[in-house]
């Protein structure tokens, strides 16, 4: 089990190491689609088989095609003006990122990880019932009223994409 | 069982990875990759929370950024297109409309 958690998470980084280097953009979504994935796996070892099936459908699935078709219909002509040499912005974007990996890693590895208490669901709950049920029977109770606005959120954006993106006639 | 510390640790690189990417890419569409990652490694974090404190919420959680993430990418990518028209190029220094 974990020689497959490590697995999948050397590989996510590397798809993430593809996106952050790879010259061509499509090498790019095509390498964050791997590191998709390899989250997807990630989450089945979590005991969260909905959000798994969610991450390859909408993220690998949806959302990336929806980048590659972005890209291929802007085909444009000079690429990213890359310049390859060591500037001093590079250099401080660098230094900044390693103090935010090291603050965010400094919370979890200076002492023991301090959770709170137990919640309701624990890991025989969740595999008896089912993640997809829990979740479900949660989002139409507790969560109804923010499931409600998320809809009323993604109906907007669709009309607000449609109406930025159409042509002007003059 | 994975160590919590261990995917947290994942999380963090991930996102840190996120940071960079938007810092030194100049493609808009990358930049947008970008921060489709750092969304991916806080939902991340969010499922391992979630399991190690046998709590439900955090699942829920991500279903609703990965809701926001998919209106945001749709938004973000057409204000993307609308701009690739009159300027022809998907290079961020480029667009500066806006700037004084």
């Amino acid at each position: 089990m974990l020689t497959i958690f490590y697995v999948f998470a050397s590989l996510s980084v590397l798809g993430a190491l593809g996106v952050l280097f790879l010259r061509s953009p499509i090498h790019c979504a095509l390498s964050l689609v791997g590191t998709f994935f390899c989250l997807g796996a990630i989450y089945v070892m979590l005991n969260a088989e909905f959000v798994a099936v969610i991450q390859v459908l909408v993220y690998a699935g949806a959302i990336m095609v929806l980048f590659l078709f972005v890209l291929m219909l802007l085909s444009s002509k000079d690429n990213e003006k890359y310049v390859n040499k060591w500037s001093i912005g590079k250099l401080l974007a660098g230094l900044l990122s390693l103090w935010i990996f090291v603050q965010i890693a400094s919370l979890f590895t200076a002492d023991e990880l301090q959770l709170g208490p137990k919640g309701a669901y624990p890991i025989e709950i969740v595999e008896e019932v089912g993640s997809v049920a829990l979740i479900g029977r949660l989002l139409f109770t507790d969560y109804i009223l923010s499931f409600e606005i998320i809809a009323i959120l993604l109906l907007i954006a669709v009309i607000g994409a449609v109406v930025i993106a159409k042509r002007r006639f003059q | 069982m994975i160590p919590i510390e261990h995917i947290l640790l994942l999380s963090a690189l991930l996102f840190t990875i996120g940071v960079l990417g938007v810092m030194l890419r100049r493609n808009v569409i990358i930049m947008f990759m970008s921060i489709e990652l750092m969304l991916n490694a806080v939902n991340l974090s969010f499922a391992t929370f979630a399991r190690g404190m046998d709590s439900m919420t955090g699942v829920v959680f991500i279903f609703f950024i990965i809701v926001v993430a998919a209106a945001e990418a749709v938004v973000g990518l057409s204000i993307i297109l609308s701009i690739f028209r009159t300027s022809k190029t998907l290079d961020i220094d480029e667009f500066n409309l806006l700037k004084w």
